[in-house]
Parts: C-alpha cells; structure tokens; sequence
C-alpha cells in the first residue's frame, strides 16, 4: 500500500529530532498504550503484520501526530476488524469516562481471522532451497498492491546485489490479510545510493531485507 | 468508522479501549503494568552496552557475534520479542553502518529497548536512506570522505545492531566500565563512542 507510512526518501520532513535520551514513555499514557496494542494482537485473533497493516490505515495526518497515537489507533483498528470493540463503542465510554452521559451501544458480533499458525515467531524452514545466492544481481519487481507490503517504493524497479540469504519467514504481504504463513526466504540486496537516487546524491549503499517474491534476476 | 474519525485525545482513547478490554476480560491491567515495567526498567540499551563491552574485551566472543548474532547476544541472557534473528554490524574505521525501518519502527528490543523519538520520526526515516551523511552531520557525527557508509534499512524480521568502534585510551578500563561508555545512539550508528 502507497501509505503515508512509505517515507522512504521522501522530502519535506524537516530536520531530525535530537538525540535526547528520554524515558522510553514521555507520558503515563504512551505506556498504556504500548501494551495494549501488543495485547490487541491477541485479543483480536490477528498477528504482526495485521497490526502493521492496521497502522498503515490510519489516515496521513492521524500517521504523523505521533508513534503512540497511530500504535493505539492501529490497535483499535484490529479490534475493530475482528468485531471485538466498534468505533461507537469507543466513543461512548470516552464520552462518559469524561463525565458526560453517553449511551453504550451493543457489542458487535465476533469475526475474528482463524489464520493457523506455524508456530511461534516468524522464522520458518523451507524444504527448498532459496532461489538467489550471494552475489547474484537481482531486481525488484514492479509490484504495488494495495495491502500490506515490506516492498518500500523507493527500491521499487532497482537492480542491486544480494549479500546475505536469511532465514525464511512468514510472508508478511500474506499473513497481514489471514491468507496464511506462505513463508518465503529472504534477501539482504544491497543497492548503491546511485541506482536509488542518480548521479549527484551521496555516495552510500543501502542494503534491505526483501521477500523472494519481490525479486527476479537481473538481466 | 475508523478510529481515527473520531478525534479522541490519545490519552482518553488508551483508558477507554482498556476499560471496555478489561471488562471483557480479554485483558488485564496487571500484565499490561507489567509490560510498561520491562520496558521501562528490565530491557534498554544497557543490555546491547554490555553486548559491545564483551566483544571488545573477548576477541571469541566478537568472532561468535559477528558470526551468529542471536545466539552470541543469548549468552549474556538477552533474547525476546523482535529479536528472532539478530544480526551485528561491526564499525571500523573505513566502514561505517548505520541503521533505520523505514516502513515503520523496526528495532532491536532485547538489545536496545524500545525505540527513541528521533528513530520513530519521519524525518530520520525518510532522510537517512538518502542523505545519510548529511543526517549524521545534523546528530554531530562528521565522517571522513573516505569512510564507506553503509545504511541498513530494516523491513523484515531480521534485526540489526552496531558495534561501535572501541575509542582509543580505553585500553585500561575493565569491561563494566567500557560498558558505561557505550550509548544507544552508537549502537544504531548515528554516534561514535568517546572515551571518558
């Protein structure tokens, strides 16, 4: 999905923020707020990377006014998928932990993904064998969907060097939407800093973690 | 409705959608206390400090981290949630790594904590897998032309950690004490550690 959480060279955030060492909660609320999207997870029947997804649907401004406030609405979205609280419900006991007089509406009916799981984690084994080796050139596939992908636009249609295969792993692009583990191994590509950006940026290179199925060999 | 349409203060949108969770019994405000207080007290950078401290004054272990981060990282007792697989990235002085998540906030919890503002930020996101030098030039960290930079950008479940260059005149110091010098900033890679 092209959200707005897809920042990857993208301009016009401003400078970065200092490097101050804060308490990991700024305030008492953040804290909560943590928790509860990690034991949202479970209460909703869903996983990882539907909480991922459900963060990336948060509209752009909602994104952007803070990691907490998207974490805790990305929480309430998985409950919300799965028809464990409805948005009315969250309204009105907001409204009446507020003092005012607000009438609770009935709980929604459960529909909860029933996904079966591997196991734990997201690491997994694959009878065969991976597909590039180190070394190989391989390129990035056009792909766009319009769910949940760890395919960031900005090494979209790019040619780069595998530098590591790592160990395969639940498909993120699958398992987000309940359509099962599909684990697939991944790459660690490495690109230089010109094929991304062109003549006349830095000199660097970047290296990410990119499923198989995003890859084809380079020609 | 999608959360977000309802304009709620974050802070009263938390104590709702726990108060309807608790009384549903699907959580409970002891294990979510509980949460707040292992991250606040028991898993930071102190943890992946004491990782840097051990690999600077055992060469074996630096050998066995380098090679299989996850398990070299388990044996001084750290392992968890997003740290499934662990990879270090060692600092030297014509290679420099530096890491980010893009996509989201993807961080080393067992070693680092959770994430700093500044990492969570779209700024640091958007700019470091462009710009990278200029970033670091911003956080204070000036590198020499003929250093390579690497940026490491984080999108899956594998997570990445630094090891800092150990600063010169350390040679006396006894591995707590190096581990006191060891910050979060230079296990990312936007910071190099100084001597004290």
């Amino acid at each position: 999905m092209d959200g707005i959480h897809d920042v990857g060279g993208m301009q016009g955030f401003g400078h970065t923020k200092p490097l101050t060492a804060g308490p990991p909660f700024a305030e008492p609320w953040e804290g909560k707020a943590f928790a509860l999207g990690l034991l949202a997870i479970r209460a909703a029947g869903a996983n990882l990377h539907a909480f991922r997804h459900a963060i990336e649907r948060v509209p752009p401004a909602e994104y952007l006014s803070g990691y907490y406030a998207r974490w805790l609405m990305g929480a309430q979205n998985l409950l919300q998928d799965s028809g464990v609280v409805s948005g009315e419900e969250v309204t009105a006991r907001a409204a009446r932990l507020s003092g005012q007089h607000a009438a609770e509406p009935a709980q929604p009916e459960l529909r909860k993904p029933g996904m079966p799981s591997g196991g734990p984690g997201n690491l997994r084994n694959l009878d065969a064998p991976p597909a590039f080796a180190v070394g190989e050139a391989v390129r990035t596939r056009n792909l766009d969907p319009s769910g949940h992908t760890r395919l960031p636009r900005y090494v979209r249609r790019r040619t780069g060097t595998v530098i590591a295969v790592q160990p395969a792993q639940v498909f993120p692009d699958s398992a987000a939407h309940f359509l099962g583990e599909d684990p697939q191994y991944v790459y660690s590509v490495e690109f230089t800093s010109r094929e991304l950006w062109g003549a006349g940026c830095e000199p660097f290179s970047l290296s990410i973690d990119l499923f198989e199925p995003y890859l084809e060999p380079a020609t | 409705m999608t959360a977000a349409q309802e304009h709620l203060d974050p802070a009263l949108r938390v104590e709702a959608l726990a108060s309807l969770l608790t009384e549903r019994g699907l959580i409970d405000p002891a294990t979510v206390e509980n949460f707040i207080k292992t991250y606040e007290k028991s898993v930071g950078p102190m943890n992946g400090a004491k990782v840097v401290a051990r690999a600077w004054t055992d060469p074996q272990y630096r050998v066995r981290l380098l090679a299989d981060g996850t398990a070299a990282i388990a044996e001084l007792g750290f392992k968890g949630p997003q740290g499934e697989h662990i990879v270090v990235l060692e600092n030297t002085p014509s290679v420099h790594h530096v890491v980010v998540c893009t996509l989201c906030s993807c961080y080393p919890w067992p070693v680092l904590g959770l994430p700093p503002s500044w990492y969570k930020d779209p700024a640091y996101r958007s700019r470091v897998v462009r710009e990278p030098r200029m970033v670091l030039a911003e956080f204070g960290l000036m590198l020499a032309d003929d250093v390579q930079v690497k940026v490491f950008d984080s999108s899956s479940e594998v997570r990445y950690m630094v090891l800092p260059e150990r600063p010169d005149g350390t040679g006396h110091l006894s591995e707590d004490e190096l581990a006191a010098l060891v910050t979060r900033d230079a296990m990312v890679g936007v910071a190099a550690v100084s001597a004290p």
